[in-house]
């Protein structure tokens, strides 16, 4: 179709229109049309191909190297060491290891059922409300949600502060009975939140779910908007109730939204990096590492093991990729290939 | 209870949820904002003081100034800019040229090339770290803001590309036929037709890598070891120092750090949802 297009233009068969501009012509015609979308993605192609697709397989190689400060210093540069498997049997042998990937996918788990479920409830309430209200809770909404990760981190790690935190501050407004009773505890000023790895991704869960259900909340709205009114007005009628309209209506409806929002929050909620490095101050509590953290941590932190650090990162790719391949899987037959 | 009560109580009660939800959402924000600009005795008690009564610019002062890590926090936005700004234009150039090759053209390797989009969005950006490091060190590019720019680049593209072909793909082709037949080139058409109509969608691709740059974090914490070249993410770690926290001065320049993605979070936001849904459901 645009073969044809173009040649009409370019069989040198003088245009009558006034606007065509002498010289431009000549410069794009004197390309075969074929090899235009060729050209055009040359740029992009050598991007991704230089910075992100031969970058994994040299993770996959390193992998089964030995790459440390010998191999990396600038000068008397020695040639990475093969070592087969041996990084990977170190760190399966390594209690970090299986600390950190029990402490990743827990995280991923809780913080994905969490966004999605507050993300869809408030999106749900957000299309009852007034439009004044809705309205001021989604500018609510969006200001966290904008607010960046290290930010984040930050803002959260003030509120559970030990001693000037307003966390700590509103526990300690709770009756003294009723505190004892459900925590064992009265006092708690001076309670460390950000010490024990439990509790640490306690509060990493708390930061994660508040800045990222904004997202899933929004996208909600906009899916409730496309369903037509007048399935809730028989749903209505018909007396069903407000849970069985959701599971009947919204939720099947929606299906395609929350495939989308489920994986893009698996993808986000599985490295999650800068807020734990705030929370944690840095890679310190091996306890609370995760594979990201671990990674960087064996790779950057003296003695650099970079080998190590691929591989632990080469588990977070296989991981992550095997969780989302049924989705891509999906998008791909979808997608319109013709 | 009369029907005409209980919806009126029904809809008092979604009304609290909503404001219940708002203040979620908004009250660490507040939070941050306030104590930007509390004196330290209100900021380092144990009493619950909502508003800064002893309002005070001191600590935006003292950052501005005094800075952390030998440098105002000046350097550090000034930084962070220059690392945004540079991805956000080289990969508007090249998002928009890929992005028309794929939803404009029909070519061999076409379907294969989505696909690898595709994938390159599902690597983590964390697993690259330790080559792309190692390649930036080959480059000589350490400690140098255009290193940076390069990874954050490439750590945007692909979405990039995904989320702009939509928005090209939008544009009825036919404006384009009525362009050619009228003798205009294929450039032409493309500055005088497409483009204009493609642009508020550029403008929201790029606001995108533009917040994506801004965050980073990692690259910008292992390819600049030098404290003039930090961005604002890593130069804001070296306010938990040994002997304590200086909070006020932290807050400050988280709220300076953030103002720029709120305010463009409030320009886009319609556009940033059908952005990141249209990119990953079908286009």
């Amino acid at each position: 179709m645009t073969d044809t297009s173009t040649r009409t233009r370019g069989g040198g068969n003088p245009s009558p229109s006034g606007r065509r501009r002498p010289g431009r012509p000549a410069k794009a015609s004197g390309l075969p049309v074929w090899s235009i979308p060729y050209l055009l993605l040359i740029p992009g192609l050598l991007v991704i191909g230089a910075l992100l697709l031969y970058p994994m397989v040299q993770v996959a190689i390193m992998a089964f190297q030995k790459v440390g400060l010998p191999q990396i210093r600038p000068v008397n540069k020695r040639p990475p060491e093969w070592v087969g498997t041996d990084n990977f049997s170190q760190i399966f042998d390594n209690e970090i290891f299986w600390s950190a990937l029990r402490n990743t996918l827990v995280f991923a788990v809780l913080a994905v059922t969490l966004t999605l479920v507050v993300g869809t409830a408030v999106g749900v309430l957000l299309n009852k409300l007034g439009k004044k209200m809705s309205t001021l809770v989604i500018v609510g909404i969006m200001f966290a949600w904008a607010v960046p990760p290290v930010a984040q981190g930050i803002i959260w790690k003030w509120l559970f502060d030990a001693e000037a935190g307003i966390i700590n501050w509103a526990l300690n407004l709770l009756p003294d009975w009723l505190s004892t009773l459900v925590f064992g505890r009265a006092d708690w000023t001076g309670e460390p939140w950000l010490n024990d790895a439990w509790s640490i991704y306690m509060v990493l869960i708390i930061t994660v779910v508040w800045a990222s259900f904004p997202f899933i909340a929004v996208s909600v709205l906009a899916g409730l908007k496309g369903i037509p009114a007048e399935l809730y007005e028989a749903a209505r009628v018909d007396g069903a109730s407000a849970w069985r309209t959701f599971r009947k209506i919204t939720f099947p409806l929606l299906r395609p939204v929350f495939a989308v929002l489920t994986v893009l929050s698996i993808i986000w909620d599985f490295k999650v990096f800068s807020q734990l490095y705030v929370l944690m101050g840095g890679p310190t509590n091996r306890e609370a590492f995760n594979l990201s953290m671990y990674s960087y941590a064996e790779a950057f932190r003296s003695p650099p093991k970079m080998g190590s650090g691929a591989a632990i990162a080469l588990v977070l790719t296989v991981i992550l990729l095997v969780v989302t391949a049924v989705y891509v899987r999906q998008l791909v037959k979808q997608e319109d290939m013709t | 209870m009369s029907p005409l009560a209980r919806k009126r109580l029904g809809k008092i009660a979604l009304n609290a949820t909503g404001l219940l939800v708002f203040v979620f959402a908004i009250f660490p924000v507040y939070w941050m904002v306030s104590t930007a600009f509390k004196t330290n005795d209100q900021i380092f008690t144990t009493e619950f003081i909502p508003f800064p009564t002893s309002f005070t610019f001191e600590h935006v002062h003292r950052v501005l100034t005094e800075g952390v890590a030998g440098n105002s926090i000046w350097v550090y936005m000034g930084n962070s800019a220059i690392v945004a700004l540079g991805t956000v234009l080289v990969g508007a150039v090249f998002s928009l040229l890929a992005a028309t090759a794929v939803a404009r053209f029909n070519f061999k390797g076409r379907s294969t090339f989505l696909i690898v989009l595709l994938v390159a969005q599902m690597i983590p950006a964390e697993a690259l770290l330790i080559p792309l490091y190692l390649r930036v060190i080959d480059l000589g590019l350490v400690d140098q803001l255009a290193g940076l720019i390069l990874v954050n680049v490439g750590l945007t593209l692909p979405f990039g590309i995904w989320m702009l072909r939509t928005f090209v793909a939008a544009v009825p082709k036919s404006l384009e036929e009525a362009a050619w037949i009228d003798g205009a080139s294929r450039l032409t058409t493309f500055w005088r037709v497409l483009f204009p109509l493609v642009a508020p969608g550029l403008v929201a691709t790029s606001i995108f890598s533009f917040i994506t740059a801004w965050n980073e974090l990692i690259f910008a914490l292992v390819l600049m070891s030098e404290s003039s070249g930090y961005t604002m993410p890593v130069a804001l770690q070296f306010f938990f120092g040994q002997k304590g926290t200086d909070w006020g001065a932290i807050m400050a320049s988280s709220t300076m750090m953030t103002i720029p993605v709120v305010v463009f979070f409030l320009i886009v936001q319609r556009r940033m949802v059908t952005g990141l849904m249209a990119g990953a459901v079908k286009g």
